[in-house]
């Protein structure tokens, strides 16, 4: 079985986040695996493991040929990767990385599955994999917090508002994973080493046969017209516990009428 | 500038019910819209009252599609009414599992972009969504250049819903279309996990949770003074990644928005993505060891305390009254 994972790669979270003077998200940096994404490889290390055989291929679009969150992958497990780096791909909103990771996916060779994260830590519109399952005119199930394959049928709990809907779909599917689905492993030192050597495949935009007029800034039809600081909140009491300042919590309480 | 006809989607709770954030969109879709219209994936005639009270005239319906998922659905049903010549000038979903998926789908059918996890919606000069960044620190306000209908999602409680009182919605058909290959998914079970008291994101007192208390065990103190308050009890992200309770309890940018009218936050720093999601609370209480918690810049009443020592003679001091 064959498993297609789509892994970003992003800045730091616990850096600061900065925008460029044209309002895009500075991306320059050295650029990590996205941690939501590394559910998704394990989740795909693991279901090749049970099937018997296969390989896990990944599929990443990221400025300036970043590879570091693909070596990570690619040291847990993975046995290659598609990047897709392109300067043209600046500002892509999250259709047009949905057509461009769906292009990708068609260099990846044979597939059953295409895994993706449920959002990603720094854009989070969690739309790109139902988009990119639509673009392949592939079934989906989002959201799932297990999954499991049998018989040519992948099986998912979707987390829900209320709980969770047992769901299943035909092969070839595209499911996103939530985080905590399994537990992804550390990779090794042999794994490290490895990773070294794997297959990582580089491809612009012209590569994948994509019109860069239709793929980021200038085909991404939204435009940016304002950025601003979000009205603060202010800070009210603060008094040092002395014992007794669970009574100023009651009193507090009491004046909201809430007790 | 008005526009002149928006769509909604009216959200179906498992009982069947017309979800709140679908009523919050629809008092905010009045205010930029002559019509305001919904769409449902399900039953249209069980929602027109309701909906009709919330300024919708009419109600596009599947009917039952309750054995399948949602998105991809729904998704080409709306696709094949905007291309069939019944545009709006927008379409608008809460920010939520299945909200996601329609507006994902109906996007490639159309080709245009879609903008999620937005706040507010303006129509002065085009149609121009805010979303906050950097944990709700900055606002970012994009317009829509493409043309067609806008889709955007907004998360939940950036509007209050209000009844107008206007009369039952018209049931028309959405018509289903075949969605092929893509149609395929099924859903089999739905797992209803039962909850007693109030919904976490409706309740009108939050106790949260954070890594200071030490501990899983120690949650019992969260619930236990929720409880006495009639309240819900949340939770940051690093006690739910460390599984002391479960993701549903979750408050902040990938967890719940809350607005209660008292929010009690025990042991927890105020990570920007934590506070994304509570700090429109009325009132914020906080309790943290660290005085330079960042929790404390937002707090209404803040004690440099041990939960440990605080929490139990509250919960004592409760108990007594
Ligand atoms: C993409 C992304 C999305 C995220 N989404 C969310 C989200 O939705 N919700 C969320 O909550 N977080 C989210 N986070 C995580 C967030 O950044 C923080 O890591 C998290 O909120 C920290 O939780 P905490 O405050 O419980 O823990 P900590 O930051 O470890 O804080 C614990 C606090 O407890 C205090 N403390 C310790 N002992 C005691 C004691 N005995 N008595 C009183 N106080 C004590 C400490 O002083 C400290 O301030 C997200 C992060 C990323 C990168
Ligand atoms: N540039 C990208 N490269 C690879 N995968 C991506 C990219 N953007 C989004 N994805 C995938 O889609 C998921 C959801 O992303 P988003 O819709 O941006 O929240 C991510 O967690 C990834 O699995």
């Amino acid at each position: 079985m064959n498993v297609v994972v789509c892994v970003k790669q992003i800045p730091d979270p616990a850096d600061p986040g900065a925008l460029n003077p044209d309002h895009t998200l500075k991306r320059d940096g050295k650029l990590i695996l996205d941690e939501s994404d590394s559910y998704g490889v394990e989740m795909a290390l693991q279901l090749v493991d049970k099937a018997g055989g296969g390989e896990v291929t990944l599929v990443s679009m990221a400025p300036n040929g970043e590879v570091s969150g693909l070596r990570t992958a690619l040291a847990m497990g993975a046995a290659k990767a598609v990047l897709v780096s392109d300067d043209a791909l600046k500002g892509a909103g999250a259709l047009d990385t949905a057509k461009v990771l769906a292009a990708a996916v068609g260099k990846a060779g044979e597939y059953d599955l295409v895994l993706a994260a449920t959002e990603s830590s720094d854009g989070y519109t969690g739309t790109v994999p139902e988009q990119l399952a639509a673009l392949l005119d592939l079934p989906s199930i989002t959201f799932a917090k297990s999954v499991e394959i049998a018989d040519g049928t992948v099986k998912v709990q979707r987390q829900t508002e209320a709980g969770y809907d047992e769901c299943e779909a035909p092969l070839p599917a595209l499911v996103s994973v939530t985080a905590g689905v399994v537990e992804p492993r550390y990779p090794s030192f042999k794994g490290i080493m490895a990773a070294k050597s794997k297959p990582v495949e580089t491809v612009t935009v012209a590569d994948l046969g994509l019109d860069a007029g239709i793929v980021g800034w200038a085909g991404a039809g939204q435009e940016i017209v304002d950025v601003a600081a979000a009205p603060e909140r202010e800070a009210g009491e603060v008094i040092e516990d002395d014992g007794e300042s669970f009574q100023k919590i009651v009193a507090f309480l009491d004046g909201l009428k809430v007790l | 500038m008005a526009l002149s006809k928006v769509w909604v989607h009216a959200e179906l709770t498992p009982e069947g019910t017309v979800a709140p954030i679908s009523l919050e969109i629809l008092a905010k879709a009045r205010e930029i819209s002559d019509v305001v219209e919904v769409f449902t994936g399900g039953d249209g005639a069980a929602i027109a009252e309701t909906v009709g009270k919330h300024g919708a005239t009419k109600v596009l319906a599947t009917g039952d599609i309750s054995d399948k998922l949602q998105g991809v659905h729904v998704g080409a049903a709306l696709a094949a009414a905007i291309e069939g010549g019944d545009a709006p000038d927008a379409v608008l979903l809460g920010t939520t599992y299945d909200g996601r998926d329609i507006a994902a789908r109906l996007s490639v059918k159309l080709d245009k972009p879609v903008l999620t996890n937005n706040t507010d919606i303006d129509v002065a000069d085009g149609i121009v969504v805010s979303t906050q960044i950097f944990g709700g620190t900055q606002i970012v306000k994009t317009k829509f250049a493409a043309g067609g209908p806008a889709i955007a999602t907004f998360r939940p409680k950036s509007f209050v819903a209000e009844e107008t009182g206007g009369a039952a919605a018209e049931v028309a058909e959405l018509g289903l279309v075949d969605a092929g290959a893509a149609g395929a998914a099924k859903l089999l079970n739905r797992h209803v996990e039962e909850t007693s008291g109030p919904k976490l994101d409706e309740a009108a007192v939050v106790v949260s949770g954070g890594r200071g208390l030490g501990e899983a065990g120690k949650f019992d103190m969260i619930e236990e003074l929720a409880k006495m308050l009639k309240g819900a009890p949340g939770a940051s992200r690093a006690i739910v990644d460390a599984g002391w309770v479960p993701y549903s309890y979750q408050v902040g940018q990938t967890g719940k928005v809350v607005k209660p009218t008292v929010y009690i936050a025990a042991g927890i720093s105020g990570a920007t993505q934590h506070m994304v999601g509570m700090k429109g609370s009325k009132n914020i209480v906080a309790i943290n060891k660290d005085p330079e918690a960042p929790i404390f810049g937002i707090a209404d009443l803040g004690i440099v305390g041990d939960v440990h020592k605080v929490l139990p003679k509250l919960i004592e001091a409760l108990k007594a009254r």
